[in-house]
């Protein structure tokens, strides 16, 4: 029987060909828009273990990953010699997805290809009643993109399912861009992180604890308080509410980046955020964590008025009696460590964060298949490749 | 100065939260007061505001189930504090399944109303969230600025119609005008009239009712009246679509005092909360 079209079953031209059907390209579509709460662009390479999506901001201080296994995949074709990387705006890629409610109801099939001869990367939608709706996105070459990070080495991790996450998250104002972390041996306190030179006393302090037996998993090295970008975690908070998986995050020192995964057996998520270094306590809260004592008494619940009554004077001031304001804070020694690139000066929320590393060592072989060990990916690839194997 | 309560009860929980939300849609910034049996959320009539100006009263018996308060001395037991009602808001909103919610002055890096609220979680040990909202204390000398405004000396008291339907009146003359007439008279009769270049609207309401204000019935204007004769005044239309836009408690009682062309003069009474709402007539 003749068809109008040809089945390209081996198509040697191919660079790329994967499907994805059913709740998978809800899931796809889900990836994209959490990536587009971290970044403008799109990065996209097809690599042997799985088709890598990943984002940063523009400070360099924000890095996400989600890595699609071809398992994932219906059919799943890569270029052998991961040869094939590009960057497109998220926002075109969005616009293939957009109606997400809709998707999993209208959407069948969903294919991401590219021809060697055609300059376009071709995202084909298989709709119900035989609707095809064929994209076609212009892209630009580029380099890889990776930040480094290694997860077996954070001393602290904890994991929790996503609603655990989502409501604590509900606390805080939507608007919100900073928030500090602080873990104890059975404790997390998350508050609001107020610059210096705002007007700290006019501002609204939030603070939320947790106990240690709400996480699913709570393993704390050392008590550390980290403070990092809460907005860019929004759309990971999305991801894992959506597909029901629990959220691991991995912290170390301030400074050092945290990195929160989401993980099932067909893909992988890792944001990776930079932390402010050398993080000092709030003063604007008095401390309720004090290190040195186990459990620290929570105001409230022991009702010590004593420390917390306000000291007034009397009528006889002369102006509103405000409070002498507490001496100005040690300011914080925000270094740059280990920046290869200098976090661009855009986006004042985000120039102070140290700009997080990404490498550009040379990848041994033997680990460039596996992504979540401490990944060096060359930025700028060699143009003979010694290790090119042949095409099937 | 000391100040510390705590709410146990979710219903009462909602109700005050419910209270401050109202609050918090007519203003950006009040005056709390705080005497042993009452709240008061207060702001005075200045221009910034339009002249309008703003009493709401709670029983705090009925709310709190701890109220512990030290005012400023003896003879001046009470505690003025200037807040943006909003921040309360936002902090009771998250605690609406709390266990409880305990309120208590603090001194942080400056003088504060610090909420905590214990919330279920999914262990033994509750989740606690505390917000420290930052507030302005509000000295003695200043205080005769929050005094319970007197019952300016009305012509005409009147029920007002159903809620529902006023606003939607209201929110339909915005549209056209901005300036907005409420007449009504001692026969129960009200009129919303307003006036344009190019279209005139009223709408009519007839058997409202007239409160009773004086010892045998009448009210306290000049017994005398005409009963048909109308009362009127112009407002802006905008401070009164937000004062009923902004309502979440429904009264129990709801009516209106006007002082012929000067003063609309709001009252909805709940069990155990009052509401004043003074708007100025338009110039």
């Amino acid at each position: 029987m003749q068809t109008l079209f040809r089945n390209n079953i081996v198509d040697k031209q191919n660079i790329m060909d994967c499907v994805a059907t059913g709740g998978n390209v809800k899931v796809l579509a889900k990836a994209i828009h959490s990536l587009s709460r971290i970044g403008e662009e799109l990065y996209m390479e097809p690599m042997e273990d799985g088709l890598a999506l990943r984002s940063v901001n523009s400070s360099r201080s924000a890095f996400a990953c989600f890595l699609l296994s071809p398992l994932f995949f219906q059919r799943y074709q890569a270029p052998s010699d991961q040869s094939f990387r590009c960057k497109m705006p998220i926002k075109s890629v969005q616009a293939v997805f957009k109606s997400l409610t809709s998707l999993d109801r209208s959407v069948e099939k969903c294919r991401i290809q590219l021809n060697s001869e055609k300059s376009r990367l071709t995202i084909t939608l298989h709709c119900k009643h035989g609707l095809l709706k064929t994209h076609n996105l212009s892209y630009q070459d580029c380099e890889g993109l990776q930040a480094v990070f290694d997860k077996e080495s954070c001393a602290n991790v904890l994991q929790a399912q996503p609603r655990l996450m989502v409501d604590t998250v509900l606390h805080f104002p939507p608007s919100l861009e900073e928030v500090n972390l602080s873990v104890s041996s059975d404790r997390v306190w998350l508050r609001n992180h107020v610059e210096d030179d705002t007007d700290s006393s006019r501002a609204m302090m939030t603070e939320l604890c947790l106990s240690s037996e709400e996480f699913d998993h709570f393993a704390v090295g050392s008590q550390t308080s980290i403070t990092f970008c809460l907005k860019e975690l929004r759309g990971l908070l999305a991801f894992a509410e959506s597909s029901g998986l629990p959220i691991s995050m991995y912290f170390d020192e301030p400074g050092s980046p945290v990195i929160l995964s989401v993980t099932d057996s067909v893909l992988e998520a890792n944001f990776v955020l930079a932390t402010l270094s050398e993080d000092s306590h709030p003063k604007n809260h008095v401390n309720t964590k004090r290190p040195d004592t186990e459990q620290p008494p929570d105001d409230f619940m022991s009702d010590d008025m004593d420390s917390f009554l306000i000291a007034m004077e009397t009528s006889e001031l002369p102006g509103p009696s405000h409070v002498p304001t507490s001496p100005p804070r040690p300011t914080s020694n925000r270094k740059h460590s280990f920046s290869e690139e200098e976090a661009l000066a855009e986006g004042p929320p985000n120039k102070k964060f140290c700009s997080l590393f990404f490498g550009s060592v040379l990848p041994t072989p033997s680990q460039l298949p596996n992504q979540t060990m401490q990944s060096q990916e060359v930025l700028a690839s060699d143009s003979e490749d010694e290790n090119q194997t042949e095409t099937s | 100065m000391k100040f510390r309560a705590k709410i146990i009860d979710v219903g009462c929980l909602n109700h005050f939260t419910r209270v401050v939300n109202t609050v918090s849609r007519l203003t950006k910034a009040c005056v709390l007061r705080l005497t042993c049996d009452h709240l008061y959320f207060v702001l005075s009539g200045r221009v910034a505001s339009g002249g309008v100006s703003m009493w709401c009263e709670l029983s705090q018996g009925n709310f709190f189930d701890e109220f512990q308060l030290e005012g400023v001395s003896a003879d001046a037991n009470e505690i003025l504090l200037e807040v943006a009602p909003e921040n309360l808001s936002r902090a009771l909103k998250t605690a609406q399944n709390a266990k409880s919610v305990k309120i208590k002055l603090t001194k942080k890096s400056s003088a504060c109303l610090t909420l905590a609220a214990e919330l279920p979680s999914l262990s033994s040990v509750s989740r606690v969230v505390t917000h420290d909202i930052p507030v302005d204390v509000i000295p003695r000398r200043l205080w005769h600025d929050f005094r319970e405004p007197q019952m300016p000396d009305f012509d005409v008291s009147i029920y007002l119609p159903p809620l529902k339907t006023l606003k939607s009146v209201v929110d339909r003359m915005k549209n056209l005008s901005n300036s907005l007439v409420l007449e009504a008279n001692l026969n129960g009769e009200m009129n919303l009239k307003i006036d344009t270049d190019l279209v005139s609207v009223t709408t009519h309401f007839k058997d409202l009712g007239n409160p009773p204000w004086g010892d045998d019935g009448s009210q306290s204007s000049s017994p005398h009246r005409d009963p048909e004769l109308m009362t009127e005044v112009c407002v802006d239309i905008r401070k009164l679509q937000q004062f009923l836009t902004g309502q979440q408690v429904h009264p129990s009682r709801a009516m209106c005092n006007i002082v012929d062309r000067r003063i609309l003069h709001l009252i909805f009474l709940h069990e155990d909360v009052s509401l004043q709402y003074f708007i100025p007539a338009l110039a």
